[in-house]
């Protein structure tokens, strides 16, 4: 008996041997399975989270004249969106946006992200303007300041201007459905 | 063949390519050199392995602006990568720094390395002891060896009685 056990002991070593592979690679795939989790490696995590807004004073898309300072955006929960006419991307969140604007009631202002105000004007008129106003970031300053790397890309912002979501592509209504309502909701009791 | 060793020779001594060329002036050399390592340095957000030098992107373009603002304005090296930092995270410093989140990326490696010494280690000192044996244990074997022939035979010969 004890005969038959000392010989099983050495075939049981060989295979928790056979086992280390595996092991090695149940590892592998957990560390792989978290860094391949964002599908698309562009979506970093805004630094800019629970900041508030940066400071800026740009003029307005339509009224020239008019600067509008960080100030303007204070005083209700709202989304700021970054767009372009060259950005075909902006094109498609835009009845999305148009949608929230009139029928959700929450303001939306907008930053032209380095673009040309005539032409911006025009994709207004065609399009329909979603925003209370535009901020025209031609150098794209105010998009640095924020981070940006590409448009469209939204903010969510509470009544004092601090930054509490940051959406990099297009706003689609499952995001308005699982993300933004809520965190608005939630932002809109609090103050 | 001999070419295409050459182009592999030729490829391990990759010096940066600087793609995009603006017209900026600077007071000095000194700031113009540390305007080009540092857009050398800085990686373009837009995209995934390229830095600002090697990037023609928009965004490229604007941070290569800035920083160029920052270098004359006299903001430190350090100052800069802070500004882009603060704005652009980790994404942006082709070396990151050591936070709770990259400490993996910085110090992984090493561990790696000191867990294949201690494994490697450990199974050349199994083989050796198994080669090598003590004088007790020569000893100990030789009467294991002994003693089982014997009683082998001893059962051999037990059983060529009994079947008698």
């Amino acid at each position: 008996m004890s005969e038959l056990q000392a010989q099983a002991s050495p075939a049981s070593n060989i295979k928790r041997v056979l086992l280390i592979p595996l092991g090695v690679f149940m590892v592998l795939v957990i560390i792989l399975a978290l860094g391949f989790r964002l599908e698309d490696p562009h979506l970093l995590p805004s630094v800019l989270i629970d900041r508030p807004f940066p400071d800026f004073q740009l003029a307005e898309l339509h009224e020239p004249e008019r600067t509008i300072t960080v100030e303007d955006l204070k005083g209700e929960v709202a989304l700021v969106n970054v767009w372009a006419t060259w950005c075909p991307n902006c094109l498609v969140e835009h009845p999305e946006l148009m949608r929230i604007a009139n029928e959700e009631g929450v303001p939306i202002y907008g930053i032209n992200y380095n673009d040309d105000p005539v032409k911006a004007r025009r994709w207004l008129e065609r399009h329909g303007n979603a925003y209370r106003f535009n901020m025209m970031d031609a150098e794209g300053k105010l998009g640095i300041d924020l981070g940006i790397y590409g448009a469209p890309e939204t903010f969510l912002i509470d009544a004092d201007g601090v930054i509490q979501f940051k959406q990099v592509g297009i706003v689609t209504p499952e995001l308005w459905r699982q993300t933004l309502k809520p965190l608005i909701e939630q932002l809109r009791e609090k103050s | 063949m001999s070419r295409f060793l050459l182009l592999l020779v030729l490829g391990c001594f990759q010096i940066s390519a600087q793609a995009a060329i603006d017209a900026y002036s600077f007071d000095t050399d000194e700031q113009r050199d540390r305007y080009n390592a540092l857009i050398d340095e800085l990686r373009c957000p837009m995209c995934l392995n390229t830095n600002l030098a090697g990037s023609d992107a928009m965004i490229a373009q604007d941070l290569r602006r800035e920083v160029h603002r920052l270098v004359v304005e006299g903001q430190s090296d350090e100052e800069i990568l802070d500004f882009m930092y603060e704005r652009y995270g980790d994404f942006i410093l082709y070396e990151p720094r050591v936070t709770l989140r990259t400490v993996a990326l910085w110090f992984g490696p090493l561990a790696l390395l000191l867990l294949a010494l201690l494994v490697g280690w450990r199974m050349t000192r199994g083989q050796q002891a198994a080669k090598e044996l003590t004088e007790e244990e020569r000893v100990k074997l030789d009467v294991m060896l002994s003693g089982a022939s014997q009683k082998s035979s001893s059962q051999e010969s037990a059983s060529q009685e009994s079947s008698k």
